[in-house]
């Protein structure tokens, strides 16, 4: 007779709900400095730590410390803050945007902005990122013009998507941005494709593959690790752990022991745990990663910590599942802020300027939105034709196709 | 020229591809060293190297997955799945990415990737490799579905398929592999060295993809068949003594419904034959567009024979898989309304 206890499921439940204390002391936060940078041709296996540890640089004091430091330059990183205040201001707008009936819908990436804005600077042109929907720093930072991006989320007449897709979920080849998909994690595994073309084609160009924390629990995900573990794909693997898929906390889809960042060791894949709100810590990791991809080393996997402070869509109200502080206690900090006094800090900036740049900058947004909606806004002025439905399902129109088309009308 | 199996000619369409484009890559389960495991892909990897004929993970959305991330790079991917059963796992790639992907980025990105796979029953294959999943995919708006039913045709059409600017599924019916099948399962196929559209030429040559062609011209009721399915339709009006005509369409999506109307419009008669089941078939779309374009000259419903609404069966394959006699039964009932 074997003697078998009843079994009970386990369901994780996160440690705070609405009313409590928020509670971050599960997060072990390493000391700014102290994680080790190792070459990038080390094995996974000799620098397992990294994927349970967080690679930090800022620390309190706002000074850069450790082996990570110094990647950037003092102008570089001041385009990096200015990069981050446009995304901030960009989703205070079109969050406004759409309250305002301008427009279904919107994402916003408001604590997460350091992750995609330092990550591409860390590529180079002709890279190509494989997106999910947070990181449209990858634009900003790449100089994309913030009027074509409201174009898109207006779905006016000037949209270069000519009104087919959802707000924000934009596409642009030149600036090495893959067209999003609302299906989430399907990207992962395209981009894994991408950077093995490259690599078959004796090209020194990499790919970038983006997703949340709670999408890591798709096939995809695993199909993707596989993929670039067995051809050594040039490909960053990045995870966005922002502790929230829509309500659900990250233990759902991670379980209760591990990391991200673990999974994988398991595919012999370098794995490294960083601090998401801290930008030279960002940029520095991304760019060992993408320079083993350069090598020919094959794939890095990223997980980045942080914060999802505001509603994970203009459809989503946290206050129901977190409590409403929660945010305010997340213990890696503002990436803006942090950034903004490291540079202070070195002198290379001051209050002052912050705020004249805040205020150019917020006009600079308003001057954007004005031209966008001259163009229209989902319910008033321009729109894409109706003949925009019918063209470019195929490169040439098939005749069932032209036969509807007709009878619309067009 | 040469006399070649199906089996052989699809290899030659990948051969004589890849042979023209450095960016024509094969791969998926098995693909690479073995050649596959209905040997479609034998010798490629020897002669193009292991970057461009390779095996996959057993991961089907990986392996479709990864084809569209190497045909955004510009490569033109050509894809095994190793049964169309086991599609279904890459099936959100191919719904929700492959086929929207021009349309979602408004041609910024596109996706010219081929998946073969093969397809039907008639072989012993039981439930797990005998499916016909072919309505699933023509119900997907912008990818292009093709049935050959040839060795002339396959490889027309697989070169035309990969020359494709868009994804197209190309099924492989695989009872023909070897050779045209009367639907007898007492009688041998017939080994395609026999058969005129076995002759296939050596070199490149593309078959319009969205273009029927008209096997048997009669004058009595119009058969609209593909795949296995035209062989056995060719049969049932012999052996019924009917004045058929058997139009083979092809490809799916595009359809040529010109082809179709013009026969209709003069046979006043229409039978649908396919192997999948009937449920929300192929057929069912077919008989709709007849009903909506011929109606005037219809003489008797459209009849529709297909598989029945069960899993493929094992050891009733050939009560299953619609032969001569199912075939022939439905001939003669349009023919007496
Ligand atoms: C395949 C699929 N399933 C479900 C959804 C609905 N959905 C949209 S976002 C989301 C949560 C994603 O969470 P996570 O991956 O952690 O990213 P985050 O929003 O936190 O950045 C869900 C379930 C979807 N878009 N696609």
């Amino acid at each position: 007779m074997v003697d078998s206890a009843r079994l009970s499921l386990h369901v994780p439940e996160p440690a705070v709900r609405p009313g409590g204390q928020p509670d971050f002391s599960n997060v072990k936060i390493a000391k700014a400095g102290a994680v080790p940078r190792p070459e990038v041709d080390v094995a996974s296996e000799d620098i397992r730590e990294l994927a349970y540890s967080i690679i930090r640089v800022l620390n309190r004091d706002g000074e850069a410390v450790g082996p990570w430091a110094g990647s950037l330059s003092d102008d570089e990183l001041l385009i990096g803050l200015r990069n981050m205040m446009k995304l901030r201001a960009f989703d205070a707008r079109m969050l406004m945007a759409q309250r305002q009936g301008k427009t279904s819908f919107y994402m916003q990436h408001l604590g997460e902005e350091a992750v995609s804005c330092a990550f591409r600077k860390a590529l180079v042109k002709g890279d190509m990122n494989f997106p999910t929907y947070r990181q449209a720093g990858l634009l900003i930072s790449d100089d994309y013009p913030m009027v074509e991006m409201m174009n898109q989320i207006y779905s006016n007449e000037s949209d270069p998507l000519r009104g087919r897709q959802l707000p924000i979920m934009y596409s642009s080849k030149e600036h090495g941005f893959f067209t999003i998909s609302g299906n989430l994690a399907t990207q992962y595994v395209q981009a894994v494709g991408w950077a093995m073309a490259s690599a078959i084609k004796n090209d020194s160009r990499i790919a970038a593959a983006w997703i949340g924390d709670g999408s890591t629990a798709e096939s995809d995900f695993h199909s993707a690790l596989v993929f670039a573990s067995t051809y050594k794909a040039p490909v960053i693997l990045n995870i966005v752990n922002n502790q929230w898929a829509i309500s659900t906390f990250q233990g759902i889809a991670r379980g209760g022991s591990g990391t991200f960042a673990a999974r994988g060791l398991g595919f012999g894949i370098p794995a490294l745990r960083v601090d998401g709100n801290d930008y030279l810590a960002v940029h520095a990791v991304a760019r060992w990663a993408a320079e083993r991809a350069r090598r020919n080393l094959g794939p890095t996997l990223i997980e980045y910590v942080t914060y999802r402070v505001g509603a994970h869509s203009t459809s989503d109200d946290p206050s129901a599942y977190r409590p409403k502080t929660e945010s305010e206690a997340w213990p890696l900090g503002d990436p803006v802020l942090r950034l903004m006094k490291h540079l202070i800090v070195k002198g290379a900036w001051s209050e002052e300027r912050h705020v004249q740049a805040e205020a150019e900058i917020a006009d600079e947004v308003i001057e954007a939105q004005r031209q966008a909606e001259a163009h229209g806004t989902l319910h008033a002025g321009g729109r894409p034709s109706v003949r925009d439905i019918f063209e470019g399902v195929y490169a040439e129109m098939p005749p069932h196709i032209r036969r509807q088309r007709q009878k619309a009308g067009y | 020229m040469a006399r070649m199996t199906m089996i052989e000619a699809v290899r030659s369409a990948m051969d004589v591809s890849m042979a023209r484009d450095d960016d024509v890559v094969v791969f998926g389960e098995d693909v690479g060293y073995f050649g596959g495991v209905f040997r479609s892909t034998q010798g490629l990897q020897a002669k193009y190297g292991r970057t461009r004929c390779f095996d996959t993970p057993i991961s089907e959305s990986g392996i479709v997955g990864t084809a569209i991330g190497m045909a955004a790079y510009g490569l033109k991917p050509c894809v095994e799945i190793q049964f169309a059963d086991y599609m279904y796992p890459a099936y959100d790639q191919l719904t929700q990415e492959a086929a929207r992907i021009r349309y979602r980025s408004n041609g910024d990105f596109t996706c010219p990737i081929v998946v073969r796979m093969p397809t039907g029953g008639g072989i012993f294959g039981g439930q797990t490799h005998s499916q016909s999943p072919e309505a699933l995919f023509t119900h997907v708006c912008g990818l292009k579905v093709i049935v050959p039913s040839n060795p002339y045709d396959a490889k027309g059409l697989l070169i035309a398929a990969i020359e494709d600017p868009d994804p197209v599924m190309f099924l492989e019916p695989k009872r023909l592999y070897n050779g045209p099948f009367d639907g007898h399962h007492e009688r041998p196929v017939t080994p395609w060295s026999k058969h005129d559209l076995g002759e296939v030429p050596d070199g490149h040559y593309t078959i319009p993809i969205g273009k029927a062609e008209v096997r048997r011209t009669g004058s009595a009721v119009t058969v609209v068949a593909y795949g296995t399915m035209v062989h056995v339709a060719l049969a049932a009006a012999e052996d019924a003594g009917i004045d058929a005509e058997v139009i083979d369409l092809r490809s799916l999506l595009p359809l040529d419904l010109d082809t179709i109307v013009k026969s209709v419009t003069k046979t006043g008669r229409c039978v649908v034959v396919h192997e999948a089941t009937l449920t929300s078939g192929f057929g069912a779309e077919v008989a709709a567009l007849v009903q909506e374009h011929c109606f005037y000259h219809l003489e008797a419903p459209v009849v529709r024979v297909a598989g029945w609404d069960t899993p493929y069966p094992h050891a009733q394959e050939w009560d299953y898989f619609p032969g001569p006699g199912r075939v022939g039964r439905a001939l003669a009932e349009v023919m007496e309304a």
